[in-house]
This record gives C-alpha cells, structure tokens and sequence, in this order.
C-alpha cells in the first residue's frame, strides 16, 4: 500500500498529521512519533505570550470551545530548545507561526527558517491587528499582502491556514495560492460561544472561542471541496476528524492530506488508528496509492 | 530505614513514569528539550478492569479497577483522564486523581461526585467492563522523610485527592492529622480509610455548622499550636486553601494545594488547563495537568 501524498514542496509518507496548538512534545509519551506524516507545532509568535484568562476550555455537543490564545515562548527559546527536539524525529517538522503585523510575520518567518524545519504554517487565521482585529485570512487583500511579505522572507515551503469565519473563502484561497502559498490547511476553529445558564455567565474567560471537533466536520469538509475547485494548490483538511473515515471524506473532497485536533485528546493515539483505517479501506477497495483518492468526491 | 527506602522506590517509579520529563524546577515557559521521551509508545494508555463501582452515599461513588501498570507507576497527588463513554458522549475524558493506590494487588481506586454528563457515565460501569485510562499524569505531592507530623484539610471531592498522602506518609512513619470538610456527616467518605491509614481525623459539616472560616481557623490553629505539624495539604476548596495560605505563611510553613482546572489534552501540550501562580519570578501561567496539579500552596492564587 503506497500511503504517500505530496503535499505543499514535501513528500509525506502518509496524509495524516496532528493540528497545531493540540500537538506537543509531550505527545512522544504516547505515541511513535515517526509513524505521523508530518509533526505541526502549536503556533509560536515572536515574543513570549502569557495567553487568556481562564477557564479556556469548555465542552459543547460533540465538540469543544477553546480561548488559549496561543500561550508559548516565543520564536528565540523555540529555536533553542523545541526545534532540536524534533530533529530526533525522521517526520518532517512543519512551524505553526502566528504574529499580530505583516512586517512581524516576515521576520518570524525568517526566524523560523533554520535546518530541522521542513515547512512553514502561516496561521492567518490569528487576529491582525493592522485591521482592527480582524483575522488575515477573512480578506483578501489583506492575505495576499501578510503572504507576500512572509514569501520574501524564506525559502522554507509555505502552507496558509484560513479560518473558515469568512464569507470569502474562495477569493481568500486564491489570494493565498496567488502570494506564493505551497499549501492551504483549511480550517482554523469556528467562531463560538457557550453560556452557562446557572450563572448566566460565558463558559470560558474570553467570552468567545473557537469551536473544534466532530461537530464541525461537515461545514469544513464543505469548505475544501469548494477550496479545491478554486484552487491548483494542494489542500489540508482538518476539523472534527476523529476516524479513517473521516480522514477519507476529507481526501474524496479534495484534500491531499488532514490533520487531526481535538480527537487527540479523546483518544492520545487516534492519528496510529486513523492511519491503520485508512490502509485497511485501501486494501478493502483495490486501492494502490492513497493519493487517488484525492478529490474523486469532485462533480466535474 | 524503612522509611527511606519508601521515598526511595515511590521517586524512583514516579520518574519511571514521568518518562525523564523536565523537573519540577524548570516548569512553565522554561520546558527543556528531552530526548528522553522517545519510544515509551502507549505506555500511558491503558485499559482497566472494573474491580466494584459502588454507590456510596447520595453523591459519591466508588470505582476500581485492576491496572497493575498503572498502578505501579502511580504516587500520591496524580490523576487519570477517564474516557466515560465510547459512543462519543461525552467527547473529552474527564481528570480523577487516585483516592487509593493498592500496588500489591494491582488495583487503583477513585471517589467521585455525580456531576454531570461525564460522571454520570462513569456510574454506570459495570464489574467486569472495561476503563480507558491516560495515566498516571502530572506531578504529584512530596513527603520528606524528615517530617514528624503533617496536616491535611480537605473538602468535597478534595478528600479523595489526599487519600494516598494518608497512606504514604503512613508507611513513612510521619504522623498524619486530617480534618475533613463536606455538607453532611455522610458525605465524608475518606474517614475510615484515613483512619485505616493511621490518620487522626476531624470533621467539620455545613449541617453542623464547624466548617466555616472563623471555626476552621479556630480549629487548625489549635492543631498547629499543639502538634509537631511540619507541612500541610489541601485540595477541593478555594476559601481553603486561601486560610491555609494564610496560617503557614505565618507560621513559616511549607505547604501542598492540589488543583482542578477544566482540561483539553491532560497531557500538558494544549494550554487548555493554565491558570496564574505567583512565583519568585514573577506571575506565571501554568498548566494543572503538567505543572500540577499539586503545587507549592504559597504559590496558588486563589479565585
Ligand atoms: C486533576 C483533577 C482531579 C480531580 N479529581 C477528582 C476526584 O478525585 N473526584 C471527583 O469527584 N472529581 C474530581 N475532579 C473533578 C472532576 O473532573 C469533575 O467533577 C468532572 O470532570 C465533572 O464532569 P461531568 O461531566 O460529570 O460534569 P459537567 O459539569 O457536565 O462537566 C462539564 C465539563 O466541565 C469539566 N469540569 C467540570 N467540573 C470540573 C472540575 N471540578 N475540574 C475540572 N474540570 C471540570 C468537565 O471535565 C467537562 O469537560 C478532578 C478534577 C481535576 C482537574
Ligand atoms: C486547544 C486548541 C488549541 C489550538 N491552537 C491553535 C494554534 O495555536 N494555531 C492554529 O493554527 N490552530 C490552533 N488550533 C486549531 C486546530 O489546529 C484545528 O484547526 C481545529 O481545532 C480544527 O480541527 P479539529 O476539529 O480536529 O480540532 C487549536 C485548537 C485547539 C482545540
Ligand atoms: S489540559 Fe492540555 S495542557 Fe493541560
């Protein structure tokens, strides 16, 4: 079974690889990390973030609110102490990198461009904080102008991450695709909220969140068979990917490769399941490659 | 001597399951890189045996399970992230800590309250099913051999966190005084293992109104006054752990707080689980399911 997918200037061999911000080296406890397609970091900005008040989690029907806001360490002590860590591991390591202007974006990324580093993640999807607070990915114009700059300043490959809180996810993924983008991962959470109604409070301390996991599925799977056909690029699904199946339904719509979020934190090692199911549903069917599945889902 | 040699051994397995994790010290933004993680695939996914799940008052249950792994690797102070359903209802484990730790025979136990959706679940194991366990994780209480005496007080939930300190500080040969606080008499579940650990044990009820602050501030300085306390412990109250704050950093004392924050991954690489500590270095914010989810009590910020 040749499980191996071309994905954004990497050769990965499978499609399956965790979603950032759920994915640590903490994971190695658990599961071989030389099994996954790719290894995703959490989002690292360029300074030290404390993150939002807490509480940041809150559960929902089939999925969950989240309000981190993208804790970490910042670019400097990534480089110095995470980066190495990785480079024990033979997946290719793709940096998730996060910043609040297009000029900071350019030179995290720059920053981020040193050997052991496989790919960048450009987490457009964070708020931009040149147009009010508004994510990148929600405009078109403000894509392909964060895209640019952050193409100028790396040779690394590319992926852009939209958010799916946009009424114009197509002209954004062509914006992207246009800035140079190698890959699309789509999507960042849903915009959401939860209210306790015994204290008549919001569920978690940022009022607002992002909402993740099964629920999500089908309005995501939705936005990457309308990505692919907008697009030359390759495509990432990911949202409420919890089995093989799934992962498969991302891939018929158009994907070339998922990643998996939430669900690894109901079961540590459902990304090992989700790529034996994924085989077995290749052997059932006399598939041979993987990869022609990718977008056989497409009314042409 | 035979003291020691129980710190000894009960280090010595915690490292074994930390998987030479980054000490204590250097927690929070500081994480070191470790090679030392590769290779330890599921070891900390685990599935156990339903021993008895017993209801054993109007709220609190009673589960065990055999998981002599689990067992083994497991101190005082650690939880388990407990999968309640597999049908998908509901979608994220839930955090226990382990309310006795029977090494000998393989057995882990647990003390919960009936919540909600999750726990509700968790009631109807059945002897005989099966439990899918992640643990033991995050870092938990520390005894020093040295100590003559030490103070636990507790509440609700919170008197299951510190069922194994009784016991281990037993088998350490230090005295262990234990004031256990719930609504009603009947929901003090952990006073007859306590007891059975050789703790002296106190409780003080809402129904009987000697559970407020001014009573417990009462109570515990006459405890401090009259015995050789050289530590205490807390979990499951705020207003707690804010008067106990209060009466060891007078007292120059050392203390422990165990946590409870609403988790994601429980495996410390989300920052679903952070709140703020005071530490020497300044605010910082630390995850209760790595970090913790005991931590230093003068640390704790309450809310
Ligand atoms: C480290 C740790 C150890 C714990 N040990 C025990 C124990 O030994 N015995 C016991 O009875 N309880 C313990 N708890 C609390 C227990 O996890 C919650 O009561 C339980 O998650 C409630 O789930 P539910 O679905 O029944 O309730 P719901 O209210 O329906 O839960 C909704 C959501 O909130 C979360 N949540 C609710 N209360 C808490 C809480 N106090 N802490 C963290 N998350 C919460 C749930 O996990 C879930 O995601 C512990 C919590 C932590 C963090
Ligand atoms: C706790 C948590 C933290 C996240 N942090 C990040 C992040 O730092 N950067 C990012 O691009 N996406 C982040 N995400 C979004 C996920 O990468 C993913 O896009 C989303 O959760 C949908 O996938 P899922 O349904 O499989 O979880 C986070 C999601 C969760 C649940
Ligand atoms: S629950 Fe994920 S870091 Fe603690």
């Amino acid at each position: 079974m040749d499980m191996r997918v071309a994905v954004g200037g990497l050769m990965l061999q499978n499609p399956v690889m965790p979603a950032s911000g759920t994915f640590g080296e903490e994971m190695a406890q658990v599961i071989d990390l030389n099994a996954l397609g790719a290894l995703v970091t959490k989002s690292v900005t360029p300074l030290p973030r404390m993150g939002n008040r807490s509480p940041r989690v809150a559960e929902t029907m089939a999925g969950m609110l989240n309000s981190v806001g993208i804790q970490g360490k910042g670019i400097t002590a990534f480089v110095r102490d995470t980066v190495p860590f990785y480079r024990e591991f033979q997946s290719p390591l793709v940096v998730s990198v996060s910043a609040d202007t297009a000029d900071e974006f350019a030179d995290l990324a720059s920053s981020a461009t040193v050997p052991g580093v496989a790919a960048l993640e450009v987490n457009i999807s964070c708020p931009n904080l040149e147009d009010d607070g508004r994510s990148y990915a929600m405009d078109p114009v403000q894509t392909r102008r964060v895209l640019e700059k952050v193409r100028a300043a790396t040779r690394l490959p590319l992926w852009a991450k939209l958010t799916p809180n946009t009424g114009a996810l197509t002209e954004v993924a062509q914006a992207a695709e246009a800035a140079g983008a190698d890959a699309l991962v789509v999507a960042n959470t849903i915009l959401a909220m939860a209210i306790d109604v015994e204290t008549r409070k919001p569920k978690i301390g940022n009022v607002m969140g992002g909402l993740s996991g099964p629920a999500i599925k089908p309005i995501i799977v939705r936005m990457v068979y309308q990505t692919a056909r907008a697009v030359r690029i390759p495509i990432i699904g990911c949202g409420g990917i919890a089995s093989g199946n799934d992962a498969l339904e991302y891939l018929l719509a158009g994907a070339s490769a998922v990643q998996v979020g939430t669900y690894n934190f109901v079961q540590p090692t459902a990304m090992l399941t989700i790529i034996a199911e994924m085989e077995a549903y290749a052997t059932r069917h006399g598939v041979t490659r993987i990869a022609d599945l990718i977008g056989a889902a497409q009314q042409m | 001597m035979g003291a020691v040699s129980t710190v000894r051994s009960m280090n010595d397995v915690r490292k074994a399951a930390m998987r030479e994790l980054p000490e204590r010290e250097t927690r929070g933004f500081s994480e070191s890189a470790s090679g030392g993680m590769r290779g330890q695939s599921e070891s900390l996914a685990q599935i156990g045996g339903v021993l008895f799940n017993q209801q054993v008052s109007t709220r609190y249950w009673h589960l065990a399970v055999s998981a002599p792994t689990a067992a083994a690797a497991c101190a005082p102070g650690q939880f388990f992230y407990l999968r309640c359903g597999d049908d998908g209802e509901p979608l994220l484990r839930r955090p226990m800590s382990v309310y006795q730790i029977h090494r000998e025979r393989g057995e882990l136990h647990f003390l919960y309250a009936v919540k909600g959706v999750g726990t509700t679940r968790l009631a109807q194991l059945r002897t005989g099913d099966s439990l899918d366990m992640v643990g033991p994780l995050g870092h938990g209480f520390t005894l020093h051999p040295d100590w003559r005496g030490v103070l636990l007080v507790a509440r609700g939930v919170g008197l299951a966190t510190l069922g194994p300190v009784a016991a281990a500080a037993n088998r350490m040969g230090i005295r262990v005084t234990a004031v256990l606080s719930a609504q009603t008499e009947r929901d003090v579940l952990s006073e007859s293992y306590m007891r059975s650990c050789g703790a002296c044990t106190l409780v003080v009820t809402d129904d009987a109104g000697t559970s407020g602050v001014a009573a417990m501030r009462e109570l515990v300085a006459n405890i401090l006054a009259s015995e050789p306390i050289d530590a205490l412990f807390t979990c499951g109250s705020q207003r707690l752990t804010a008067l106990l704050q209060e009466m060891a950093a007078e007292r120059g004392l050392p203390g422990q707080a165990a946590l409870e924050e609403p988790m994601g991954c429980g495996l410390g690489v989300c920052y679903c689980c952070v709140r703020p500590f005071a530490r020497k270095e300044g605010i910082e914010q630390l995850r209760v399911c790595r970090d913790g989810p005991v931590f230093p009590l003068a640390e704790v910020i309450t809310r």
